[in-house]
């Protein structure tokens, strides 16, 4: 029998995912800061503290160094923990142990050793927290061999590739768009899992294939329901993994279409989309392109807190649209 | 029996604590592992200076007694997180040197597959979870292998070994508190040889002590001569009883001396002659126990010359291990990023 399906808000999805994978193992458990009674400063965690604990849903001191490496002992001793930041900025803060310990330990000790250390990101601007709470910082952990850089984009992913996380045996880093909080959608109960690695084609189209990322899927899935009313026929790929990227969705899809889109919100200069189009210029989708790559990103300004200026600064609905017709129509 | 144990105990009551607590035959192997460090570090010296290992070391010699006197009321369950200047450390928590020679070598019996080298070598087995390029980084990792310890009630005592430069580093201060906040079984071991690389403890580290530092954090703050092993051990048998009993972590300041510059690169400009070899000839921590194992009965001339030439064909014995054996093949660089492709 099918599993019962409900709506339920991205953050919820994730709060639904955390409990069921403790209630499976005793070895999960939660840390970072307020996420206890506080619920954690989105609410993800929520009540979760009620049902399991202080020691299982554990609060750390505002030590982001510290606590990032205490998940990463406690993950190489046995342990499974789910390591919140409260922001993904505060990641830069936490930088030596995520990216010289967490993302090297297994290869410096020759494959001895694993450390399950799930990392959660809440990334992204739109919500009038200014220049250090608004970062969208994916594309350097992306950088690091050792890392699993996964951002899913709906309700549905965010349990299933969360839950993926918790049994993958290494470091997976979860970057969610805080504006993907509340954003509601179909989740069955119960356990299930959404492959780490794999995108997703969301929408199939002919005339252009746009590759977006996080919150940049449902933009772009705007903006084709747009151009679908002007005749242009767009096809809307979720990445949900960046690191390892599923290449090969992407070039299939470049074949079909001949025109490529990058979408998304970090900024624009040596980010996904420059790995995208890189990875499509050395694939033999390369000979099907019909017109030049385009690349939509962040600006290349930290993000200002004017909400008017904050809006201007990350790709919006109209911008995809206009950069997609005009791909396909060939206006440069 | 028990009044021939009485018998010695009474005889040795006046004695240093490890000399109370342990018996000449496990005093003996103390010796022995003091010189095994000593010599695999000269071995693995000379090996770099022959061109048989490449990169850098860090070499622990004259901290000897340090390494293991922590490790001596540890057992093998029990775990340490580990330094750049980590030979002694791993040997101490039951390393066999072939396999460290292996590793620096870079081959595939090494104990990381010839992946980590000196600054990463780790012996996961004897509860070693690796030696850390980066100073202080090892340091929360063992307040969460503590923390895995509490949770999982396996009664695991874990061990932060960390220089003095550490004690700089934000990791120090964020990993002591959360220690002490959560009660962890962690002793935290800063072995001060009065130096970080060129910049001396004096003129980086406001406090006088090390140790000092522990009062911030609510736990207690241990000096010790890590030039005596009696020493070092002792209050690492008092730490580790205070882990096991859940009362929380300790500090433990190890006050030693490296014979040694900070890497293959230094020059010794930052320290004088006349101070090394004050160290080297006065308080030389392998000399020191010798000379009390001596004094005290538990050895003689013969037996510490058997130790001795032991240790040499150990030494001997891996270098050859470590020559002989296969180095990784070049399409095997890719291997142990992940567990598990995705």
């Amino acid at each position: 029998m099918d599993a019962m399906v409900r709506e339920l808000s991205y953050a919820q999805a994730i709060q639904e995912a955390m409990a069921i994978a403790m209630d499976m193992d005793d070895r999960v458990f939660l840390m970072g800061e307020d996420i206890g009674v506080y619920g954690g400063a989105f609410q993800v965690t929520g009540d979760l503290v009620e049902r399991y604990g202080a020691e299982r849903v554990l609060d750390t001191p505002i030590s982001e160094l510290g606590g990032a490496g205490v998940a990463v002992g406690a993950a190489l001793t046995g342990m499974r923990p789910i390591f919140e930041f409260q922001f993904s900025d505060f990641a830069t803060l936490a930088m030596e142990q995520i990216v010289n310990q967490a993302a090297k330990m297994r290869f410096m000790l020759g494959g001895e050793i694993s450390v399950p250390v799930v990392m959660r990101f809440p990334a992204g601007s739109g919500t009038g927290a200014a220049a250090q709470h608004s970062q969208s910082l994916e594309a350097w952990l992306g950088h690091v061999p050792g890392l699993k850089v996964i951002q899913p984009a709906t309700p549905y992913d965010a349990k299933g590739m969360l839950l993926a996380a918790v049994a993958d045996p290494d470091p997976v880093m979860i970057f969610e768009h805080k504006l993907l909080y509340k954003m509601k959608g179909p989740v069955p109960e119960g356990y299930y899992t959404v492959p780490i690695g794999r995108a997703d084609i969301r929408r199939e189209g002919r005339d252009l294939t746009i590759v977006a990322t996080s919150i940049m899927v449902q933009k772009a899935l705007d903006a084709a329901a747009t151009l679908e009313a002007e005749g242009i026929d767009v096809e809307v790929v979720d990445l949900r993994t960046i690191r390892p990227m599923d290449k090969q969705t992407v070039i299939d899809s470049v074949k079909k279409t001949s025109r490529l889109m990058c979408v998304y919100e970090a900024v624009k200069t040596l980010g996904i989309g420059a790995e995208v189009s890189a990875m499509i210029a050395e694939s033999d989708a390369f000979d099907y392109l019909d017109a030049p790559i385009v690349r939509l990103g962040g600006a290349e300004t930290p993000i200002p807190y004017n909400p008017e200026l904050e809006k201007a600064t990350v790709p919006q609905v109209p911008d995809i649209t206009t950069a997609a017709r005009d791909l396909v129509k060939g206006v440069r | 029996m028990a009044e021939a144990s009485k018998a010695v105990a009474d005889s040795r009551a006046n004695l240093p604590f490890v000399y109370r607590q342990y018996s000449a035959e496990q005093l003996k192997q103390v010796l022995y592992k003091m010189y095994l460090i000593r010599r695999f570090e000269e071995g693995a010296e000379e090996s770099y200076t022959r061109g048989l290992i490449h990169g850098t070391m860090h070499l622990s010699i004259g901290q000897e007694a340090s390494a293991m006197g922590i490790c001596m009321p540890l057992g093998e369950d029990d775990q340490i997180t580990s330094t750049h200047r980590g030979h002694g450390h791993c040997i101490a928590k039951g390393a066999e040197v072939k396999r460290m020679f292996a590793e620096f070598f870079g081959k595939t019996t090494g104990y990381c597959k010839g992946r980590g080298g000196s600054m990463h070598i780790a012996d996961v087995a004897k509860g070693n979870l690796g030696a850390n390029g980066i100073v202080g980084g090892g340091i929360p990792i063992a307040v969460g292998a503590a923390l895995s310890s509490k949770m999982m009630k396996t009664g695991k005592v874990v061990v932060s070994f960390f220089g003095d430069g550490a004690n700089n580093e934000g990791a120090f201060h964020e990993a002591l508190n959360m220690a002490a906040v959560w009660k962890l079984p962690v002793i935290f071991v800063c072995e001060n040889n009065g130096y970080g690389m060129s910049t001396s403890t004096a003129r980086s580290t406001a406090v006088k002590n090390i140790a000092d530092r522990a009062a911030a954090y609510s736990m207690p703050g241990v000096i010790v001569n890590g030039n005596i092993f009696s020493e070092v051990a002792e209050a690492s048998y008092k730490a580790v009883e205070r882990a096991r009993a859940g009362e929380g972590p300790t500090l433990i300041e190890s006050k030693t001396y490296r014979h040694r510059g900070h890497s293959k690169s230094d020059r010794n400009r930052y320290r004088t002659k006349e101070e090394i070899e004050d160290w080297m000839s006065n308080r030389d921590p392998i000399t020191l126990f010798e000379n009390e194992l001596r004094e005290f009965g538990f050895i003689d001339d013969k037996g510490i010359e058997a130790i001795r030439e032991a240790v040499v064909r150990e030494i001997a014995d891996g270098i050859e291990f470590a020559k002989a054996s296969p180095s990784p093949d070049v399409s095997e660089t890719g291997n142990y990023v992940y567990t598990e492709q995705a």
